[in-house]
């Protein structure tokens, strides 16, 4: 149990994706403007990683490892079968946003089909496989850091939303502060790099 | 007796007027991928610690963005909405891998250093970004030089983050050694004496210091073109 909790925190506090790693930037940026839309695509990054982690472990696992179905060594064309993954899962989340939330599907705009190009989900299915997790531990990682980025994604919402009333000088005025502001936060988290939960437990 | 309908004679477009111009030089600076449509940060945070491997990225980021966008363009008409993406990352993905074996074919050295971020260029937000937004809806032309356009503007804000960030991180120039404490540079610090107070910068070499640099090249431009101000 354990070390389920430590892959939890550690994938939302000390390894978090966007503000240790700096992936997913893109769209971490243009949808902070307003919290509402900034936990929609939170939400959106949450189900995509909870999902497609644990698939792509799965592909990786049992369709190209050497143990697996083929039983040889096919991991070059993990790219490939990864991207698809992801993209046939975000491609089911736009059309259900679009079903449901023609509001919050909107306000995504371009930015909802672009999760698929986020590198923070193809970074998440990477890392686990350089990590070597096992199958529960991926599940869990991959609901981690979607967290880790959804925290993050509301936290910088919340802060815009703040610092429209402040004084900044006029061009720097949203994209510019917000681009300071996330280097800022970044040097602030290198800060927990290195600790690990797990001593806490035992 | 009925009048046979002629086709409309069709009005023939210059292959190359105002607007195929303002494709190509409107990303440059007025709508820049990276400082105005905010598209590719990550790999603009990756690769510009040093100006080499930010040039070789621009140049095959530019030649994936054109060809994708010319070839979702031819296919724009027949693509069922519901599997687009699939497709669209099928494209970026065999284009990424051409990039990737021409380079491995041609210098093996380079390859080996940069190889790795070659693969970035398939979660590279800019060519999916320009295939939604432009390449969707216009013509194969236009969309190729819509490609071109942007990724030169993604490649001169590269090269202008990495040439700062190379300089006073690092003391060198595109592996060009300027300032630094051994022989080997331009300017020794431990002999000459004008520089003996010199030290890198090693903040310049965190992916932060790329995050800092972009704020304050978007404080110039926006204050040099007050129309991109965010108003709200």
């Amino acid at each position: 149990m354990g070390s389920y909790l430590d892959i939890f925190l550690k994938s939302i506090f000390m390894e978090n994706m966007v503000l240790s790693y700096f992936l997913g930037m893109c769209s971490f940026l243009a949808v902070s403007k307003s919290v509402k839309t900034a936990v929609g695509l939170g939400a959106a990054v949450i189900f995509v990683l909870t999902l497609t982690v644990p698939i792509n472990w799965f592909i990786n696992e049992k369709l190209l490892g050497p143990n697996g179905v083929f039983g040889m060594d096919l991991t070059f064309l993990r790219f490939i079968l990864f991207i698809a993954t992801i993209a046939a899962t975000v491609q089911l989340v736009e059309m259900v946003v679009e079903k449901f939330s023609p509001a919050l599907y909107n306000a995504l705009g371009i930015f909802l089909p672009l999760i698929t190009v986020n590198c923070a989900i193809l970074g998440g299915a990477l890392f686990m496989v350089s990590r070597e997790y096992n199958a529960p531990e991926a599940a869990v990682f991959g609901f981690g850091s979607g967290f880790g980025f959804f925290l993050a994604i509301v936290l910088m919402a919340a802060i815009r939303e703040k610092i429209r009333y402040s004084n900044v000088p006029g061009p720097m005025r949203g994209l510019g502060i917000a681009f300071l502001i996330t280097g800022l936060m970044g040097m602030a988290f290198m800060g927990l790099m290195g600790i690990s939960p797990i001593t806490y437990f035992q | 007796m009925a009048e046979v309908a002629t086709p409309a004679v069709q009005e023939k477009e210059p292959l190359f007027g105002k607007k195929e111009r303002k494709l190509l030089v409107d990303p440059l600076n007025d709508n820049n991928p990276i400082t105005v449509q905010v598209l590719g940060i990550c790999s603009a945070l990756a690769v510009t610690s040093m100006v080499k491997p930010a040039f070789i990225m621009a140049l095959s980021a530019t030649f994936v963005i054109a060809l994708s966008n010319l070839t979702i363009s031819f296919m724009r008409k027949g693509m069922p909405k519901q599997v687009r993406m699939i497709i669209q990352l099928m494209v970026i993905a065999f284009l990424v891998t051409i990039v990737e074996l021409v380079l491995k074919a041609a210098s093996y050295p380079i390859w080996k250093q940069l190889s790795v971020y070659i693969g970035l260029i398939i979660t590279n937000c800019i060519v999916m970004g320009r295939l939604e937004a432009f390449a969707m809806a216009n013509k194969p032309w236009r969309s190729f030089l819509d490609g071109i356009g942007n990724g030169a503007g993604y490649g001169i804000l590269l090269l202008m983050v990495a040439t700062v960030r190379e300089i006073f991180g690092k003391g060198s120039f595109a592996g060009f050694k300027i300032i630094g404490s051994s022989s080997e540079y331009l300017i020794d610090t431990t002999t000459n004496s004008w520089f003996s107070w010199y030290m890198p910068n090693n903040i310049m070499v965190l992916p932060a210091a790329a995050l800092f640099v972009i704020s304050v090249i978007i404080w110039v431009q926006r204050s040099r073109n007050t129309k991109l101000i965010d108003v709200s």
